[in-house]
């Protein structure tokens, strides 16, 4: 009788399908290729510039898993030696097509120039007697709890959409900040960002969701 | 008391700041000015609610499941490779 995997026991699992694997065993591969994928594509999505770029990447990572995994000695976690794998082809890939423009480039771009977070015109003027720069249009209560936002397909897909749509810098911070959940410090690193510039990327990204998400679950 | 204290936040100078506050960016003085604001300023509360449920909504994404025909690709390696 097989003892039922629950979460804290993952590792386990792990590691289970990761001598499977180095046995050659198909279905122990195919649970590691569906558990990761998600992860790996968003990953791949903020170094190419399309989903089917993205694609191809994941695909060239379980392919450097196969080549590598009798290798693998576990020092690292499997998923660090994975992500590692990803980003290493990613960047192979992005040198080869010499017109990817450079992160740094893209930051510099996008955190120039005002960009308000809030439309002007939902606040009142500076010239107000009483009130001046305070709502004039508020936000109003979603009366939902995050779960709750996601729960229709419309909605997850709406989310979606709005984060394919953000400019190619805020698109990959708040990927890996606030799907992923990676710390401002990794993010930092892994993009070679300062930390100020993370934070207005972030910024700016965040505002842009929200205020989509506003538009989504009615305003007035 | 002065009709407009200079040092008073306004709504539309908080919008620009909530990144900095939830990141604990924010210089102390700052960070006093953001609260007093948000304590008198229920607008201001539901705007920082709604970035806060934002951040919760963008981390619980369900995953992306691979294609089939991804799939199909990769266990052609697969067998190859066995």
């Amino acid at each position: 009788m097989t003892t039922p995997i629950v979460n804290n026991d993952i590792a386990v699992d792990e590691a289970r399908l990761l001598t499977a694997l180095r046995e050659r065993d198909e279905a122990a591969f195919v649970s590691l290729v569906r558990r990761y994928h998600g992860p790996l594509l968003r990953l791949a999505m903020v170094y190419a510039g399309s989903r089917s770029v993205a694609e191809e990447i994941v695909q060239e990572t379980w392919l450097g898993v196969l080549q590598g995994i009798d290798r693998f000695e576990g020092r690292a976690s499997f998923k660090t030696w994975l992500f590692r794998i990803l980003v290493n082809r990613a960047k192979t890939r992005s040198e080869r097509e010499s017109r990817t423009v450079p992160f740094s480039a893209l930051a510099a771009s996008e955190t120039a120039g005002d960009e308000p977070a809030v439309s002007p015109d939902r606040f009142l003027g500076a010239d107000h007697p009483d009130w001046p720069n305070h709502w004039c249009a508020p936000p109003t209560d979603w009366g939902a709890s995050p779960d709750q936002l996601l729960l229709s397909k419309e909605a997850r897909e709406r989310i979606g959409g709005v984060i394919a749509g953000l400019p190619p810098a805020q698109r990959q911070v708040i990927t890996l900040r606030d799907i992923e959940g990676w710390s401002a410090e990794e993010v930092c690193n892994a993009l070679d960002v300062s930390e100020t510039n993370q934070r207005v990327l972030l910024h700016r990204a965040r505002s842009r969701v929200r205020g989509a998400l506003e538009h989504y679950f009615g305003r007035e | 008391m002065s009709t407009a204290d200079a040092h008073e936040m306004t709504c539309k100078e908080l919008v620009e700041l909530v990144t900095d506050y939830l990141e604990n960016a924010l210089p102390p003085a700052a960070r006093t000015r953001f609260d007093e604001h948000l304590a008198a300023c229920p607008f201001c509360t539901t705007y920082v609610e709604q970035m806060r449920q934002t951040v919760k909504a963008l981390g619980s994404l369900p995953e992306a499941s691979i294609p089939p025909a991804a799939l199909d690709a990769l266990l052609g390696h697969f067998r190859k490779w066995r």
